[in-house]
């Protein structure tokens, strides 16, 4: 650890981004949907973040997204940003943003650019302790698609 | 009171810088930094005199068993316990409690039995007595709490005295609320009610004097490792007789008198408990953490806490948007404080704090059920806890650091207590 650079507040701007500070302060899709096609729900039992996610569908495109949640800047503003990714796209292209999203935060991938804003959250990657917040809403959604036809669940990031 | 500088001095790691600023550690709870003293009997041990315990003829393997059952007899007297065969070293206060919910709960306890314990139980004194009340048929109930943070003796008084308490496990310094529990009392209530008391020192043992024949429970565990001493130890006391007539809790070498092929018989307490090798090393240099403290006094120990943390209490209250958990008195509690700023997650005050060279707790602290009394819009808070090397420019910084933290969200004004525009 004695190589690491002496980091100033430049580290804590690379983590809270301006555009997550402003979803953060600002969430997006706020609420959730009435009579939704498919909803789930996760919690991260470590830090006892919560995030429920519903979404309408017209057919396999993703027509409405609502979250309710509570918990640090990062899982809220990630959830936020999410919903407003995946908004108007297919299930199935909503399932490869999430792998490449997932491979931004833990394999170290460049930001594939279909993610657009959702790259602001590439330097939440090197915080190790942060990444589960950042992929929490990701886990629900995941589950939501997996659940589709079943019942909501819940999903935790320890799982 | 305390020399702070010259206690800084001792150890190392105070001097390294997080960020490029001054390491401020208020992390204690969780686990204290070493002197160079311990550090050096850790060395000193396997430079010298690594060996085997108890079973050696040579030279090395007497010179470590002797400095091994040292610790023993100091980690007595440290307590004022009656005897070194009253001292168990076991991995950590988990595994101490583990031992007796292993090694005399589950062969005493009965259905309807009830294990008491307190909602403010670090999940350590509260998960091992769910299995022992799950394999016996007996049941877990706990004391309540109240807004101050102070137990509800009332309710305690009611709950020990309806005839089923078998056992109370009580938590002797909260690792969230600080609160300090009336340990003596609730031993008497439970006594009286014919229950045993187990006592989880973790966070007491290191910060306060501790004489178990004043607490007059059955048990005490703790673990070195908040004390100054190296992770790896823990200690289990208890009464001769209750150790004596307990089931071994693990079977192998160094815990038996003799073994046949279909049974055995056990070694004398407390051997009969240290199966195995143990953790030789780290309990001598357990020995060097002893002496620190035995050195700079118990009680000077407690007053440097109880005035810091009054400053740190008053320094918190200052700033705008803080909540502070647990007693309102320095003397009611220990030097750990748990507070809810701004309406921020934990995890991003941590985080921001971080950045400042300050090092705090974020999350549920192992106390998920102590979280959900607190109604909290989320289960966790943030908790800066103190030690000896801790002063005011560490409240100071703290105090600091969390008004930047405000600013930096926008959630508090330009005003912050701090005084320090970002």
């Amino acid at each position: 650890m004695s190589d690491r650079q002496p980091a100033s507040d430049g580290d804590l701007d690379d983590i809270y981004r301006e555009i997550i500070l402003d979803h953060y302060r600002r969430p997006r899709n706020r609420g959730l949907l009435d009579h939704p096609d498919i909803s789930a729900e996760g919690v991260n039992p470590v830090c006892g973040d919560q995030i429920r996610l519903s979404l309408k569908l017209a057919g396999e495109q993703i027509t409405a997204t609502g979250f309710k949640g509570s918990g640090c800047a990062i899982s809220q503003s990630s959830a936020s940003l999410m919903t407003e990714a995946i908004k108007l796209h297919d299930l199935s292209s909503a399932e490869r943003m999430r792998h490449e999203f997932e491979s931004m935060m833990t394999d170290g991938a460049e930001p594939a650019e279909e993610l657009g804003d959702l790259a602001a959250l590439q330097g939440v990657a090197k915080f190790h302790a942060r990444v589960k917040c950042a992929l929490l809403p990701w886990k629900v959604l995941a589950e939501a698609i997996k659940e589709r036809d079943g019942s909501p669940v819940t999903v935790t990031t320890e799982s | 009171m305390l020399d702070v500088a010259r206690i800084r001095a001792d150890f190392p790691i105070l001097n390294r810088q997080v960020h490029g600023r001054r390491l401020v550690y208020l992390d204690n709870g969780a686990t204290t930094q070493k002197p160079v003293q311990v550090i050096e009997a850790l060395t000193r041990f396997y430079s010298l005199h690594n060996a085997n315990v108890h079973r050696g003829v040579h030279t090395l393997s007497d010179e470590a068993t002797e400095l091994y059952e040292d610790v023993r007899a100091k980690v007595a007297a440290f307590i004022n316990a009656h005897s070194a065969a009253e001292i168990v070293f076991t991995r950590n206060t988990t595994e101490s409690i583990n031992l007796v919910a292993s090694g005399w709960a589950r062969r005493n306890l009965r259905p309807g039995d009830e294990i008491v314990v307190t909602a403010m139980e670090h999940h350590s004194n509260l998960v091992p007595w769910q299995l022992a009340a799950a394999a016996t048929g007996a049941r877990v109930r706990a004391i309540p709490f109240l807004a101050d943070g102070t137990l509800d003796m009332d309710n305690a008084r009611q709950v020990l005295g309806s005839g089923k308490a078998r056992l109370l496990a009580v938590v002797h310094m909260s690792n969230v609320l600080g609160t300090i529990n009336p340990v003596e009392e609730l031993t008497r209530l439970a006594h009286d009610a014919g229950a045993l008391v187990l006592v989880d020192g973790a966070q007491s043992v290191p910060h306060l004097p501790t004489d178990v024949r004043e607490l007059d429970a059955d048990f005490l565990a703790f673990s070195a490792h908040k004390m100054l001493g190296p992770t790896g130890v823990g200690v289990l006391w208890g009464r001769r007789g209750l150790l004596d007539a307990m089931d071994p809790y693990q079977g192998g070498g160094s815990m038996i008198a003799t073994v046949e092929i279909e049974h055995s018989t056990w070694a004398e307490t407390p051997q009969k408990f240290e199966a195995g090798t143990p953790n030789i090393a780290d309990v001598v240099a357990f020995g060097a953490a002893i002496d620190y403290l035995l050195d700079l006094g118990m009680g000077n120990v407690r007053a440097h806490e109880v005035a810091l943390t009054r400053y740190a209490l008053e320094q918190l209250a200052a700033l705008p948007e803080t909540h502070i958990f647990g007693p309102a008195q320095p003397e009611q509690r220990g030097g750990i404080i748990t507070f809810g700023y701004a309406g921020l997650h934990p995890h991003d005050i941590a985080q921001v704090l971080d950045q400042y060279g300050v090092a705090v707790r974020a999350g549920h602290h192992c106390t998920q059920p102590l979280h959900r009394a607190l109604n909290l819009d989320v289960g966790a808070t943030t908790r800066a806890s103190l030690y000896i090397y801790n002063d005011r420019d560490d409240i100071d910084a703290l105090v600091d650091a969390l008004g930047r933290t405000g600013r930096f969200f926008g959630v508090t004004g330009a005003h912050s207590g701090s005084g320090v525009p970002r």
